[in-house]
């Protein structure tokens, strides 16, 4: 049952293949049905293929399946193959399932787009390729797939390239991409340098021979990529303008999947972690930080979209801290939990984007709650959800996070609550601005009050808010911690994390306490929200002009890294290239044609000078043999 | 050198002294004469000591072909093409128009020679045996040469006689004069350069002399056939 | 006994030399084909003179051949000439320098 492994990933790269070639020709809405129909189709496959995993007994819950050999040179040997265990079905599960959801929103949001079907081709790539990520069995397949959805994640940013912004946004995400990708394959190098193979289960086998220091450098490299992949401090801007995409992209990309790479990557690695504890602290505290400026940051946004893209950066934090701590399977639960509620909120966002006509400045929104009940109570369970709200999902997988931190170090657990405060807040302040209040958008743009019609999307697009809504209510469940027998999740990853997990030492009692105490600071949070931002929609006060502009901390990139490399290259190419490069080229142009029109006097056209010519080497010949006759 | 030249006998050695003598003044008259014909006519000074040393070389049959086909025929073409176009003007001989031309030539010319004679006193480098026949064997020249020229150098003879023919046949062709042109400005030749030193006659002056050298070079080809054709007939 | 075969070689040597200082040095391009007859000649005569030496007919089979070549070459050549008189009546072989490059 296994041996169908193969077309989890195959399916949507079929899908994408079949879209390039006969596209247009399949149109708008059969396209879109195509892609949708091969993502289900891979999840379900997944959903076999996880059954039959979990059908064998815990110890032998790992199996790989090798296709093909892709690089044979000397000692180099990677096969193309995946590794079907715990780990990988899991992400795996979770990326079809959430990506089958939005590829039917899709089919709603992007209806009356030209490139409709290009829109799904990418996507399906995209889904291809993260698959291969997760279920690559070596870190050279893994990086094939990291490569593969940053592509697909500049494809789709800027998918309305005719905008300038949106093209600028592709193009500063590929770079942060890049610096990351960087650190990633000096890893790779590293790694193969020091184990001789880029196969997970031989290098990790080898690691014993491999010393600390180079093992915190491998560490801190794939952390590296991971802080580009996943947005992490410093490498995080530009996750705010890939909002340009299309909002099921950032719903997909920057919330549920691409984005979770990194952490995915951390937890693969936790051999590695394990025996490099500096890195692994580097990592959570970089995590806590992005956390908390996330979180800051998201507080005095206008834009809906970047209300939640600096959330999810912020969410992202949670996870790296979690995974830096030892925690893994915290950060998975909390990942897991995370693409539920933060897709949810992203395609309700696109719901009332469309619904608005394009309009995305939640100061012109409001009491929107009547007109899209749909949309309005998916949005609301996606808040509290996310805000840790007791019973949803997210007040499992946060407090794991939490608990797990407090055991660690208090400090961290600290920044960890102050954010989980702030996140409960302004996506408070996001919903309520939204949706209730008062209908600011009838004076914010009188002229659009008699086209505009605020209403819930069609099935295609309701549908899956419902389901999300459902599974960020209950997804809790798979993972609860009042009881040994209830943390599913907990013992279907242990034999990835086996005994480098990190242990707590609470009992039920400190379980208990600090699920209080999560609760307390949710409802601090909701409540502050609602105090602040329920009847009013000005209060410039708590919205400082440096929390808008993100601490300035891209302008400075902009001031300080962006513009002297522009300027340089500007350099470069008028000076260097013109003058040197081509001056050089030229120059030996010029050279050869000066040459010619000299060496051209030799022909002056007269018989006799020929002849001259050829006496010449008549007696140069004769010399040469009269040296040889005698 | 000396030593053999001494050995030699006396008749040959007056025979070369003379015959060499006459060659070198030929030569020599060939190429400082300044009258066209004069050269012509130290050519065959030169063609005929050179048949006497063939003679005197033991290769009689190519003295006499020799005579009858260079001196007898080739020189006779060169005069007839000399007479027909009125090259028998003199040439201005002192005058050079490219610049060093005649000190790098005698330079040259000298060097050559030097070098010649030079491996003339060292090993002169020869090759293989050819597989041909000896000379020296009881069988007469002519025999001999035919016997060379049937048998190992068939192949090369027969290419030699398609040789003649497509010369013929080319000569025909090239000296033909196009007939679109009989009446146009072309014959009184537009572009004479003011300063030939050969001038030809005055061409502006009248088209009888143009008509008449025209009539003559339509005979010409016939005229050279005819000697070629006799030539052809006398050589064996 | 016969004069040695390095007395003709070198005259042949000289009649060569004379040959192409002539062709260097004449413009009139008549006397520059005769000075090229005359290095055949020469040519011929070195032939002869290694044929008597090695004791090998093809030297003179060589002559035969170089004869009949050279007769055909004359009368190219002078079907040429012709051709060029025609056109430039009294020119010499500097007026002749169209390849100029």
């Amino acid at each position: 049952m296994l041996r169908v492994a193969f077309l989890i990933p195959l399916l949507p790269i079929a899908g994408s293949l079949v879209l390039l070639a006969a596209g247009r020709k399949l149109g708008n809405p059969l396209a879109g049905w195509l892609a949708t129909a091969m993502v289900a189709a891979s999840f379900v496959v997944t959903v076999i293929v996880f059954a039959g995993l979990f059908r064998l007994p815990v110890g032998a819950r790992s199996y790989t399946q090798s296709w093909w050999t892709w690089i044979s040179s000397g000692h180099l040997h990677v096969d193309m193959g995946i590794l079907v265990d715990p780990l990988s079905m899991t992400m795996a599960a979770f990326v079809t399932g959430v990506s089958a959801l939005i590829h039917l929103y899709s089919i709603g949001y992007m209806e009356h787009d030209e490139d409709f079907p290009k829109f799904f081709l990418y996507l399906n790539l995209f889904v291809s390729s993260m698959l291969l990520l997760v279920l690559a069995d070596n870190f050279l397949l893994l990086f094939l797939g990291w490569e593969g959805v940053g592509v697909c994640s500049y494809f789709l940013i800027g998918f309305w390239f005719e905008r300038d912004s949106a093209s600028s946004a592709a193009k500063k995400a590929m770079i942060f991409n890049r610096i990351g990708d960087a650190a990633f394959l000096i890893a790779l190098f590293l790694i193969y340098e020091r184990t001789g193979s880029l196969e997970y289960h031989t290098v990790f086998a080898r690691l014993g021979t491999v010393g600390e220091p180079s093992l915190v450098a491998i560490g801190l490299l794939l952390f590296g990529g991971a802080v580009g992949k996943s947005a992490q401090i410093p490498l995080y801007p530009w996750l705010a303008d890939a909002m340009e995409g299309p909002t099921p992209v950032s719903a997909l990309i920057h919330a549920a999947t691409m984005v979770t790479a990194g952490v995915y990557l951390m937890c693969r690695i936790n051999p590695i972690l394990y025996r490099a504890p500096d890195a692994a602290h580097v990592i959570a505290i970089v995590g806590a930080a992005t956390a908390l400026l996330g979180a800051t940051i998201a507080c005095a946004q206008d834009d809906i979209k970047k209300i939640l893209a600096y959330s999810t950066i912020s969410q992202l934090g949670y996870m790296f801290l979690a995974a830096g701590i030892g925690a893994y399977d915290a950060a998975i639960f909390l990942m897991l939990t995370h693409a539920f509620y933060k897709a949810l909120l992203f395609l309700g966002a696109g719901s009332v984007i469309h619904a608005m006509n394009d309009e995305q400045d939640v100061k012109t929104m409001g009491a929107l709650a009547r007109l899209m009940p749909i949309t309005a109570v998916t949005f609301l369970i996606g808040w509290l959800s996310i805000g840790g709200v007791p019973v949803l999902s997210g007040f499992w997988s946060k407090g794991d996070v939490l608990l797990n931190a407090f055991g660690f170090s208090p400090a961290l657990w600290a920044v960890g609550a102050v954010t989980a405060v702030l996140t409960a807040y302004y996506l408070g302040r996001a919903y309520l601005l939204v949706f209730r209040g008062e209908q600011r958008w009838v004076e914010a743009r009188p002229k659009a009050k008699t086209g505009l019609n605020p209403h819930d999307p069609s099935w295609v697009m309701s549908l899956p808010l419902v389901v999300l809504g459902a599974l960020s209510a209950l997804g809790g469940l798979i993972n609860l911690p009042i009881h040994p027998d209830f943390d599913f999740l907990e013992r279907w990853l242990s034999p990835v994390f086996a005994s480098r997990l990190f242990e707590h030492h609470f009992g039920l009692g400190g379980v208990w306490a600090f699920a209080l105490i999560d609760a307390a600071l949710a409802v601090l949070g909701v409540s502050l929200a609602v105090a602040l931002w329920a009847r009013t929609a000005e209060r410039p006060a708590l919205e400082p002009v440096f929390l808008r502009r993100a601490w300035y901390i891209d302008w400075a990139y902009d001031r300080f890294i962006a513009r002297p490399s522009t300027d340089l290259a500007g350099e470069t190419s008028s000076v260097v290239e013109a003058k040197g490069i081509d001056g050089a080229v030229n120059g030996f142009a010029f050279l050869v044609r000066a040459s010619g029109r000299q060496l051209r006097k030799v022909q002056t056209g007269y018989v006799r000078n020929y002849a001259l010519g050829l006496s010449a080497g008549l007696v140069l010949i004769l010399a040469y043999v009269l040296t040889r006759a005698s | 050198m000396t030593s053999q030249l001494l050995a030699a006998t006396i008749p040959d050695a007056i025979t070369f002294a003379l015959a060499a003598v006459i060659c070198v003044v030929g030569a020599l008259g060939v190429v400082l004469a300044r009258n066209p014909v004069h050269s012509a006519l130290m050519l065959v000074m030169t063609l005929f000591g050179v048949a006497v040393l063939f003679v005197e070389e033991n290769a009689q049959f190519l003295a006499a072909v020799q005579v009858i086909v260079y001196a007898g025929a080739i020189v006779v073409l060169f005069l007839f093409v000399i007479m027909l176009l009125g090259v028998d003007r003199s040439e201005v001989i002192s005058a050079e128009p490219l610049p060093g031309q005649r000190p790098v030539a005698i330079c040259l010319g000298v060097i050559a020679l030097a070098e010649v004679l030079l491996l003339a006193h060292g090993q002169w480098p020869t090759g293989a045996k050819s597989v041909s026949g000896a000379l020296a064997s009881p069988a007469d020249n002519v025999n001999q040469i035919g016997q060379s020229v049937f048998t190992t150098y068939l192949l090369a003879f027969e290419v030699t006689s398609v040789l003649l023919v497509v010369a013929v046949v080319g000569a025909v062709v090239l000296a033909r004069r196009p007939r679109r042109l009989r009446d146009s400005a072309d014959l009184a030749g537009p572009e004479l350069d003011p300063d030939d030193v050969v001038g030809g006659d005055e061409p502006e002056a009248g088209d009888p002399d143009a008509e008449a050298a025209s009539e003559e070079a339509d005979d010409g080809p016939n005229k050279r056939e005819g000697a070629l054709a006799e030539s052809e007939v006398k050589a064996p | 006994m016969s004069i040695a075969a390095s007395w003709y070689l070198t005259l042949a040597a000289v009649l060569f030399s004379i040959g192409a200082v002539g062709l260097l040095i004449r413009r009139n391009v008549l006397v520059m084909f005769m000075c090229v007859e005359l290095m055949l000649n020469a040519a011929n005569l070195t032939f002869v003179s290694f044929a008597r030496k090695l004791n090998d007919i093809a030297g003179q089979t060589a002559v035969f051949f170089v004869l009949v070549v050279a007769a055909a070459e004359v009368v190219v050549g002078l079907g040429i000439i012709v051709s060029i008189y025609r056109r430039r009546p009294g020119a010499t072989a500097d007026d002749i320098h169209g390849l100029k490059g």
